[in-house]
């Protein structure tokens, strides 16, 4: 797994994209994995009857793929501090979500470091937010 | 919805709890979660990578924290929970004529990671409700709910701001907008280009891979975008041109906002000027917009930015 240090780190810099495929399957597994029992993630019929095309994916799961985009970049030494996302185009099964970030803030002190996420789908913008984390300042011994 | 703004100062504030967790921190779950959402993370499977990173041995991941509290399949509380509803304002709401809810921000903070055998629980406080606010979506509320995860040391371990927009959907104008039940919204697409007899020559060249401008019949001058009349000899002769594709930025703009679909923002912009002579703005491909430069020298390609729509691009000639 990628291993970041802080030095390696400048304001600008951008992560890798990672394209992620919205399958019923992920939806449903992950809301379940994410204790999530609301029908919305798993039914579509029930979704349709609430006025929503298809099931779609809980937040639980948009948050947890956010931190996963983040420390699948950072490495096992990161650090999360804080996670805060804004909710947008939904999650659909048979989209793709493709995420981006790049690097608002670096503390060469602290280690902290600040991150702007976005995860787009075919409808738009499905998640922004910012992400913050502290890096280790040494390459592990 | 009631015509007067309604009063719900009572269900401001608060401090509910403890919510429970039905299992401690516990390896299956957190493997499950894994698994499902593909985080390879070696900090919470592998306990030797875990001290390795400073940890005592495997953690949950940390975005997992509202998890550990879910009621899960049943829908209950373990014992010892508080029985009242955290979100009691959206049934009030509900009862108000205020149907609909969608959320809108989740804002997770960690102070310190949790590890096997840890034993959570969460207590809730509403922390803010707006003014009557008008959306895109309709007339409601902004709620927002502070949770605060303990562990079994009634440690803090993570904060959870979960705001939602609890509402009143405009009413819709069935016959100017039908919404087929169960159709899926359509996907954003780029606008298609209008062809005319002036324009229709650059859009062909587009497709067939190479760049073309007009040059005037009179004065031999080379324009972009294309017109009918040349704007230096007013005539109305002219015939395209292939151009190399190859210039300098003249000058460029970062966009940021509003971010429109379907574009990738910060959407890069620039002002090319063709070796030839002529201008043109084109979509600044392959270079950060830190590391953009007037002068900077740029060739242009074409992509299928859409299925079945070719447009051109400009990217940084290699080693500048």
């Amino acid at each position: 797994m990628n291993e970041l240090t802080l030095n390696a780190v400048k304001v600008g810099d951008t992560l890798p994209e990672l394209v992620i495929d919205i399958t019923p399957r992920l939806i449903v597994g992950a809301a379940i994995a994410t204790r999530d029992y609301q029908n919305v993630h798993h039914d579509k019929a029930g979704a349709q009857a609430l006025g929503s095309p298809d099931i779609f994916m809980n937040i639980l799961t948009t948050n947890g793929l956010v931190g996963r985009y983040v420390t699948d970049w950072a490495g096992p030494r990161a650090r999360l501090g804080k996670v805060a996302i804004k909710l947008g185009a939904p999650n659909y099964p048979g989209d793709t979500m493709t995420f981006r970030g790049e690097v608002l803030e670096v503390d060469s002190g602290s280690g902290r470091v600040v991150l702007d996420i976005k995860g787009k789908n075919s409808m738009g913008y499905h998640v922004t937010g910012s992400v913050e984390l502290t890096l280790a300042q040494e390459a592990a011994a | 919805m009631s015509d007067a703004t309604p009063d719900l100062s009572a269900y401001l504030g608060g401090d509910r709890g403890p919510y429970r967790s039905w299992d401690a921190v516990n390896r299956p779950m957190i493997r499950h979660w894994c698994e499902a959402l593909g985080d390879d993370n070696p900090i919470y499977h592998d306990a030797d990578a875990a001290r390795a990173a400073g940890f005592d041995g495997i953690v949950a991941p940390p975005t997992m924290l509202q998890a550990w509290t879910m009621r899960g399949y049943r829908e209950a509380r373990p014992p010892g929970s508080d029985t009242s509803d955290p979100f009691e304002v959206l049934v009030a709401l509900e009862e108000l004529g205020y149907p609909a809810v969608v959320a809108v921000n989740c804002e997770q903070e960690y102070t310190q990671y949790v590890g096997e055998g840890d034993t959570l629980y969460h207590r809730s406080t509403i922390e803010s409700i707006s003014e009557q606010k008008s959306t895109a979506l309709g007339v409601g509320f902004f709620v927002t709910e502070l949770s605060t995860y303990y562990n079994q040391r009634d440690e803090v371990v993570g904060t959870m701001r979960f705001r939602v927009f609890k509402f009143a959907p405009h009413a819709r104008d069935e016959a100017a907008a039908p919404v087929e039940a169960g159709s899926a919204p359509p996907a954003v697409r780029r606008m298609r280009p209008v062809r005319n007899e002036d324009t229709r020559f650059f859009w062909e060249g587009v497709e067939a891979g190479e760049l073309r401008v007009q040059r005037c019949g009179g004065c031999q001058t080379l324009r972009h975008p294309p017109s009918s009349a040349c704007p230096h000899c007013q005539s109305l002769e002219w015939t395209p041109q292939r151009v190399s594709g190859r210039g300098t930025v003249y000058s460029f703009v970062t966009m940021h906002y509003p971010e429109i679909p379907p574009f990738d923002y910060p959407n890069l912009i620039a002002l090319v000027e063709l070796e030839e002579g002529t201008r043109l703005v084109s979509n600044l491909v392959g270079v950060s917009r830190h590391d953009v430069r007037i002068g900077m020298p740029v060739q242009v390609e074409f992509a299928e930015v859409e299925p079945g729509f070719q447009l051109h691009q400009f990217r940084p000639l290699e080693g500048c």
